[in-house]
């Protein structure tokens, strides 16, 4: 009888600091297998993100969605994800026309009458959760990795705040936050997608543009993505192994 | 927040990286060109420059002990530091550089120091009374033996620690240039050439310090500056130089000739926002002059007198070239955006954590040390007279 109240009261308070799936996880993260753990398996995960430019109609609600989920700073120089827009004139294919207003947190104003010969499109940019990352080559203490399921996470207790990463990443997707003086980027959500969610940038994109992929489940949407279309990720010339992979991507873009 | 033009990426619009990790590769380049002078002397056995060997030393060790702070003075979390040596990133640059800095600091220079000092830390310890005596007797950790047979393997040792000091220095500053020269991400930095142009240009400006140092500490004991000595000092400055420039005009005929994705957009910062401190600064003022200025005092017959002045202004002119040289690199890596579409700014602060007051500090420190450590360990002969010249 006292064991079993023992039992209860340890599961009751285990529940009420922690949601279902995490309480049930606990052991296993304890014993430090968490990829053992019911509901979420690690090894069963390699996650990538498919970005379809002809869908993307630069609303910035992604670049919403993200600060408010992730509790981001509002400042354009602190921006998980962020939105390009594009005006490449055909006339001088060499000088596209870039902006990103606050990063398109509010979108874009209108640009106005523009020639005939003016192509626009967006650009939604996140970090690229490459493969071989070159901001984890460089950290000096292992604070930022690639977890085994293939996302680039930031260990906030353990960064040193010395902005190595920073110079390193070839597409300036990483920045301090002035709160807690370590680096921030984008974590893909692992809060959400460990437990079943897509995330928030993919789930209040209106036109479905971004899509969340993980690259070893056969049946997810993103292989038919990859297999049907001409995709490229962002600066292929780095070699970044980047798992961002875009559709319509225009050689303008950098 | 900085101000910008053209397209950066939004997270670009705050710099990174601010003076005092200009003064980083600035402060550890002279411990590394100090240590190569005094290197000069002992292995090479260059008699000339001796009156400079052991201020060289010193110099060394003073610029090292501060070279850690701009970094410590820039983290975010310095209380965390520490673990770049308990749980190291192999991978990284910056983390293997906490290696290679203790072990020059601790193996090379302090040891070298110590024997080099050791039968003086013992007079100095016999001779001396109360505090004076305690701090003597510490630093020569219990060593009281002045016998020849013990001074000769002080000298040996000593000399086994310069050779091996060497590739330590060349290893100290080469790995400055490799934390640059390895970012892939900034055509500015990322070249192979990165750690030989900042070896040479460390050699450059530490000659150039002693060399002044050396002037100053002349002038205030008012004893004369070795004629032999500088005439030498001036020459290897001249050849180590040559080198230095050469490897730089080659990193910027490639770059020019080669004109890859990234040239316009450098090209363009070259001729804006970096002129004043690269095309004047660095290669006019701070390179092409001072060069001149040591070539005309070989290739032409001058007065002792004016030749030393030449070697005085030519290398107060060097270290000027190559302070800008770290800057250019350092700010000059971050005033572009990796998009190649834009340009952004640096304004420096004054009074704050990382601001000019700060560097300026930081400069001034190891002359305070140094000033320290030459009253401890007189790197010149105690008799002024009995000095040769």
């Amino acid at each position: 009888m006292r064991e079993n109240r023992r039992q209860f009261l340890n599961h009751a308070s285990k529940l009420l600091v922690l949601t279902a799936p995490a309480a049930a996880a606990w052991p296993y993260i304890r014993a430090e297998r968490p990829q053992d753990a019911p509901g979420y398996k690690m090894d069963e995960h390699w996650w990538g993100m498919a970005i379809d430019i002809d869908k993307c109609i630069g609303c910035g609600t992604c670049v919403r969605g993200c600060k408010a989920e992730n509790n981001v700073l509002l400042t354009p120089q602190t921006s998980r994800t962020w939105v390009e827009r594009y005006l490449v004139d055909t006339d001088d294919m060499d000088h596209p026309r870039v902006d990103s207003p606050n990063a398109a947190y509010d979108g874009f104003p209108d640009p106005g009458p523009q020639p005939e010969t003016v192509k626009t499109f967006y650009v939604p940019k996140l970090c690229n959760h490459c493969m071989h990352s070159p901001c984890v080559q460089v950290c000096p203490v292992g604070a930022t990795f690639e977890s085994p399921d293939g996302v680039v996470l930031v260990d906030k207790s353990y960064c040193l705040g010395c902005r190595y990463c920073v110079q390193a990443c070839p597409y300036g997707c990483r920045y301090i936050d002035p709160r807690t003086k370590t680096v921030d980027k984008c974590s893909l959500c692992y809060h959400r997608i460990t437990k079943g969610l897509t995330t928030a940038c993919c789930e209040v994109c209106p036109t479905g543009a971004r899509a969340l992929g993980n690259l070893k489940d056969p049946k997810d949407p993103i292989h038919k993505f990859l297999r049907e279309n001409n995709v490229l990720v962002l600066k292929p010339q780095m070699a970044t192994g980047s798992k961002t992979w875009y559709k319509g991507l225009d050689g303008a873009v950098r | 927040m900085q101000g910008f033009e053209g397209f950066i990426y939004p997270n670009e619009l705050e710099l990174q990286w601010s003076v005092l990790i200009v003064l980083y590769p600035f402060i550890t380049g002279l411990v590394a060109g100090a240590f190569i002078l005094a290197s000069l002397e002992r292995v090479f056995n260059v008699e000339a420059v001796k009156p400079t060997y052991r201020l060289a030393l010193l110099t060394a060790l003073a610029f090292l002990m501060v070279a850690p702070l701009p970094l410590q003075l820039h983290l975010g979390h310095p209380e965390r530091s520490f673990e770049m040596y308990l749980t190291p990133h192999t991978s990284s640059a910056m983390a293997m550089f906490g290696f290679v800095y203790l072990w020059y600091l601790m193996v090379v220079l302090v040891l070298e120091i110590w024997f080099d000092y050791r039968k003086d830390i013992v007079l100095a310890w016999q001779e001396s009374k109360g505090l004076k005596r305690i701090i003597y007797g510490v630093m020569a950790l219990g060593s009281r033996n002045l016998s020849a047979a013990a001074l000769q393997i002080d000298e040996r040792i000593g000399r086994f620690l310069t050779v091996i000091g060497i590739p330590s220095a060349f290893l100290l500053h080469g790995y400055v240039g490799f934390i640059f020269g390895s970012i892939k991400a900034n055509p500015w930095w990322s070249s192979s050439m990165m750690p030989i142009v900042f070896l040479f240009s460390a050699i450059v400006s530490g000659i150039a310090l002693i060399t002044i140092l050396y002037y100053l500490i002349s002038w205030y004991r008012k004893t004369p500056v070795n004629q032999e000595c500088v005439d030498t000092i001036a020459r290897y400055l001249l050849y180590a130089f040559l080198i230095d420039f050469s490897l730089e005009l080659l990193d910027l005929i490639h770059r020019i000739y080669e004109a890859d994705e990234s040239f316009k957009s450098l090209d363009f910062m070259v001729h804006t926002s970096l002129y004043m401190s690269h095309i004047i600064i660095q290669l006019l003022i701070g390179t092409v002059v001072p060069l001149l200025m040591l070539g005309s005092a070989q290739l032409f017959k001058i007065r002792p007198a004016t030749r030393k002045l030449i070697y005085f202004i030519a290398c107060i002119l060097t270290l000027i070239g190559i302070f800008a040289m770290r800057w250019n690199v350092v700010i000059g890596g971050q005033l572009f955006s990796k998009s190649f579409l834009g340009y952004t700014t640096y304004k420096m602060q004054f009074a704050t954590r990382e601001g000019l007051l700060t560097a300026i500090v930081l400069l001034i420190l190891p002359f305070l040390i140094l000033a320290g450590l030459a009253h401890l360990l007189p790197p010149w002969d105690e008799e002024p007279k009995t000095a040769r010249h």
